[in-house]
């Protein structure tokens, strides 16, 4: 009696075929005893050639389990101590004074809150519209086929090109486009910014909202859909009444997952946003986000309060990026235990 | 498989420790300065050929190279400034400013059509202080009689990192515009009042040359090997002077102290270039401090004191000014003054 | 509410298909002209020379990336050597033991781990390795690779052997094999091809990060095999270049980016073809 087993490798929230499993039988049986023992006795026994006892393997996963624990308790902790003289001298007017001016040592983030706040709500907008549809398509529409393959390994392509690849092309395709159409509607040339940032932003965001979203729109249970479809709903009206709907708690989650990929994303960021310290006055104009301010100045920040400014700004990002992401799980979750 | 992943771990870090046990191939480690990066990327080269010494520079800016230098994670730094109060205290020991050069910070800008743009210290300020905003502003034609401009919007284009360039350029903003003076001031990395930030001298001469009607402030050799125009400056005498290396060089024939952290800005020379500066090679003093071994330190020196020399001869063609002969002098003495333990290298 | 005829929601019905596939087909807009320009900029620049020498000083032309891909080569290598084992390990761990406080919290933090963006990474690197060192060096530049490639291959490990039946760990203890053994040589390989695709994945993922390297491997122009020393990289290489004005450098900046991709879907190709081929066996 064979079984399927399938497992979501890509981390991108689908299950793939991997294997089958066929029960025990002597012949597997004889494999593993010859495979697990090793050498003779003198009288000609097997013998098995224990280098390790059981607790002490046992307590070696169980340290490697903790450690991932550790870890993040070390990461938090090592952010906090280090940003501490910033914490000190300034306190939490940190995050609402727009001034970051070193010469003076007046360091605010709040430009950076603000610029990353836009470019990612802006890119998170635009992605979404895509990802919902993409998850549509691949989980009702084109389910299996060479189509829902090819639809799928796009964006698959999407999630795997690094983020420098993404800001160069950036720099060389989008950066003159967007300079074209500003020169047009005559506002400043610059081609960088906001905008642009966001631009590529929600490209990169959006295989994971699709995946996740995908996902849940397959799960939802067919008996649901065909009773709504045998009282007379069309395709759409089942999508927007039932299959939505119940699959409105997973497509928030990864919804959430995209917006915290791009709170973090640095590279393409800083290559095409323009790298202004000052509050944002439109979307055209250049900004900064806090993942890039890092990249730009972190190398070269003299002055204690400085250097653990922008610490500070990186243990926000990672306690914003964390709950985030904790939410996300959490809504996944109870999406389980509902079903 | 775990033997296989045990041999291989064993292997990495064995060649790790034995190439870091072995004489370590004589690497020096530096960072800094982006304002001289062509000149010392060519030196470095020559430098590895001739002796066999390989010097990593990488070029993240003053700010940076200060940093890492305090930070001892390099084992020189470059800067186009001298290294402040708090700096100096933060090192804890005290460290040599070395000149190599001297180069000019220009003013360079995106204006299809025109070149040899005339500019005067207060427009520059206002400039950067966003008070000009087009090119067609009045006071900008009143230095440019007869020239035709075309009628684009100023985009201000400045360092996005900590940056000697800009220590230079500010230093002499704020020695020629009050307004400058209080509302910005002098440092390697400014709360700007407007424009775009890019990334060491080469990224801004990239955006200003993508940018029409862009201005930005680049080391001469930038604008130079991009073709990009920049402008003449009136300097304290009233001349309208296009850098050059002589304009240069004539900026630093002033009186040099014994330990050259001297700033070239806003010459009294009559033909000097006002936005000339000098880019220092920083060092500690005393060599003998964690992880730095005395054969390292001979190298060091013996590199720093081949930059004064030899590697002079490389500067001309560069565009940089090369040292005067009493700043050579200068140098030398500096050079000599390091030491290992107390004891004198060279 | 006015009643809508059949005849107008059928028409919205098949505009909504429309519109859904009309989006997602849009959506191969950006990756062609992403391969595009790859591919036209790169493919000229790409020869065995370019393979093989070191870069130029500035403004020079010519030169190539041989020490940004041996500096890959190295991150990658360190990052593996420490995350593979951990990894390893603690998906054991999390398969064994399915409930409880720790393994709970474990879960948790891998997830949060895997969330925390790469600059972070860079900096707690930074702070834990280059600055106790005195220098930049390829290894702090692995140890920050290897955090990111943890989470990887944990969820990997953990879900290929949960899915292993529980029988055939029982069949071997019932044998008298002790746990180690059962559980290293007799479970462990029963699963080792979902587990070497979680590998080739988390290699794919680090391969293109530049974040965590600017203030930890910190870049080179020199061919460095020394793993306490800096090291250039291939992303690196790419974001040093594309952002200067020298259009040599750009055009090395292309040819790099070529390398870069097609490494990057070779790997994802290969890990697809892993878990085709190479079914778990029990």
């Amino acid at each position: 009696m064979e079984r399927e087993r399938r497992l979501d490798v890509d981390g991108h929230g689908e299950k793939e075929l991997i294997g089958r499993v066929a029960p025990a039988g002597p012949d597997m049986i004889q494999g593993l005893a010859r495979r697990a023992f090793v050498g003779t006795s003198a009288n000609g026994e097997y013998k098995s050639r224990l280098w390790l006892t059981e607790s002490t393997f046992r307590k070696i996963l169980y340290l490697s389990g903790i450690s991932a624990i550790v870890l993040l308790f070390a990461i938090l902790i090592s952010l906090s101590v280090s940003s501490m003289p910033a914490i000190k001298q300034i306190g939490l007017a940190f995050l609402v004074r727009s001034v970051w001016d070193p010469v003076t040592g007046e360091f605010g983030s709040l430009p950076f809150l603000v610029g990353t706040l836009l470019t990612s709500l802006i890119a998170l907008l635009i992605a979404v519209v895509f990802s919902l549809a993409v998850s549509i398509f691949l989980g009702e529409y084109y389910r299996r086929g060479p189509t829902s393959s090819f639809i799928k390994g796009i964006v698959e392509l999407l999630a795997g090109i690094p983020s420098v690849i993404y800001g160069f092309w950036g720099l060389a395709f989008f950066v003159p486009a967007v300079r074209f159409v500003e020169m047009r509607i005559h506002v400043a040339p610059y081609g960088v910014g906001i905008l642009t940032a966001s631009l590529i932003l929600s490209i990169m965001i959006i295989p994971y909202a699709a995946s996740l979203g995908r996902e849940v729109i397959s799960l939802v249970p067919a008996d649901l859909k065909e009773a709504a479809l045998s009282l007379g709903a069309t395709r759409f009206e089942v999508i927007k009444k039932v299959v939505l709907p119940y699959a409105r708690s997973g497509i928030l989650a990864g919804v959430l997952l995209s917006l915290g990929r791009a709170l973090g994303e640095t590279m393409a960021v800083t290559m095409v946003i323009g790298n202004s310290n000052m509050l944002p006055k439109s979307i055209f104009a250049p900004a900064n986000t806090m993942a890039s301010i890092i990249a730009n100045e972190f190398t070269e920040a003299t002055g204690k309060v400085y250097l653990a400014s922008l610490v500070e700004i990186a243990l926000v990002l990672f306690v914003v990026t964390a709950i985030i992401n904790i939410v996300g799980k959490v809504i996944i979750i109870k999406m389980a235990v509902e079903r | 498989m775990k033997r296989f992943v045990v041999v291989l771990f064993t292997l990495i870090a064995a060649s790790g420790l034995a190439s870091a046990s072995f004489g370590e191939q004589q690497e020096i480690i530096g960072a800094g300065a982006t304002f001289p990066f062509p000149l010392y990327s060519k030196m470095f080269d020559i430098y590895s050929r001739e002796y066999g010494v390989k010097v990593n520079y990488q070029a993240i800016g003053s700010g940076g190279g200060i940093r890492q230098l305090i930070n001892k994670t390099v084992d020189f730094g470059a800067s186009d400034v001298v290294m402040g109060e708090a700096d100096m205290k933060a090192a804890g020991a005290p460290i040599i400013h070395v000149p190599v050069c001297a180069g000019a910070v220009v003013v360079t800008y995106n204006l299809p059509g025109s070149s040899d743009v005339r500019l005067t210290p207060d427009v520059i300020a206002d400039i950067y202080l966003g008070k000009i905003v087009k090119w067609s502003d009045p006071r900008i034609a009143s230095a440019n009689q007869g020239m035709a401009i075309p009628d684009l919007p100023l985009t201000v284009i400045h360092r996005s990192d900590g940056s000697g360039t800009t220590f230079i350029f500010s230093d002499y903003l704020s020695k020629v515009s009050k307004g400058w003076q209080e509302k910005v001031g002098r440092g390697t990395a400014l709360n700007w009042p407007t424009g775009l930030g890019a990334k060491g001298n080469p990224g801004v001469a990239g955006l200003v040359k993508q940018t029409p009607g862009s201005v930005g402030y680049v080391e001469l050799i930038y604008a130079l090997q991009n073709k990009m125009a920049y402008s003449s400056v009136r300097n304290r005498s009233g001349m309208f002077v296009k850098p050059s290396i002589a304009s240069t060089i004539a900026a630093m024939n002033t009186g040099l102290s014994s330990d050259m952290r001297v700033t070239l800005t806003d010459t009294e020379a009559a033909e000097g270039y006002p936005l000339s500066g000098f880019t220092w090679v920083l060092a500690y003093r005393e060599q003998a401090y964690q992880g730095h071994t005395e054969a390292k330190a001979r190298e060091l020196v013996r590199l720093i004191r081949w930059m004064t020399h030899e590697g002079q001869k490389y500067a001309e063609p560069m565009q940089y000014a090369p040292l005067a002969r009493d700043a050579v002098a200068k140098a030398e003495a500096l050079v000599r003054s390091v030491t290992y333990n107390g004891k004198g290298l060279l | 509410m006015r009643q809508r005829s059949v005849q107008e929601r059928i028409l919205f019905d098949r505009l909504f298909k429309g519109l859904v596939i009309t989006l997602s087909f849009v959506i191969i807009l950006p990756m062609f002209f992403i391969l595009y320009f790859i591919i036209r900029n790169g493919i000229g620049v790409v020869n065995w020379s370019f393979l093989v020498s070191l870069p130029k000083p500035m403004g020079e032309a010519g030169g190539g990336i041989s020490n940004a891909l041996v500096g890959t080569v190295i991150l990658i290598l360190i990052a593996s050597v420490i995350s593979i084992p951990f990894g390893i390990l603690t998906g054991i761990y999390l398969s064994e033991y399915k409930k409880g406080r720790f393994p709970y919290l474990s879960r948790l933090s891998l997830e949060i781990l895997q969330g925390i963006p790469s600059i972070v990474i860079g900096i707690i690197a930074y702070v834990w390795i280059v600055v106790p060192m005195g220098s930049f060096s390829a290894l702090s530049g692995g140890i920050a690779l290897a955090i990111m490639m943890l989470p990887v291959i944990v969820m990997a490990t953990e879900e290929t052997l949960k899915l292993i039946p529980d029988s055939l760990k029982e069949a071997s203890l019932a044998l008298g094999v002790p746990y180690p053994r059962t559980i290293l040589k007799v479970v462990l390989p029963a699963g080792l091809s979902g587990i070497v695709t979680g590998i080739i994945l988390g290699i794919a993922r680090i391969a293109g990060e530049t974040a965590p390297l600017l203030f930890t491997a910190f870049g080179s122009p020199f061919m460095s095999t020394n793993i306490f020393k800096p090291v250039s990289s291939l992303p690196l290489l790419v974001f040093n270049y594309a952002t200067s004005p020298y259009p040599e450098w750009h055009a090395l900046a292309w040819g790099a980016c070529f390398v870069l991709i097609v490494f990057v879907l070779f790997l994802n190709l290969i890990a697809k073809v892993v878990i085709s081929r190479w079914k778990v066996q029990f």
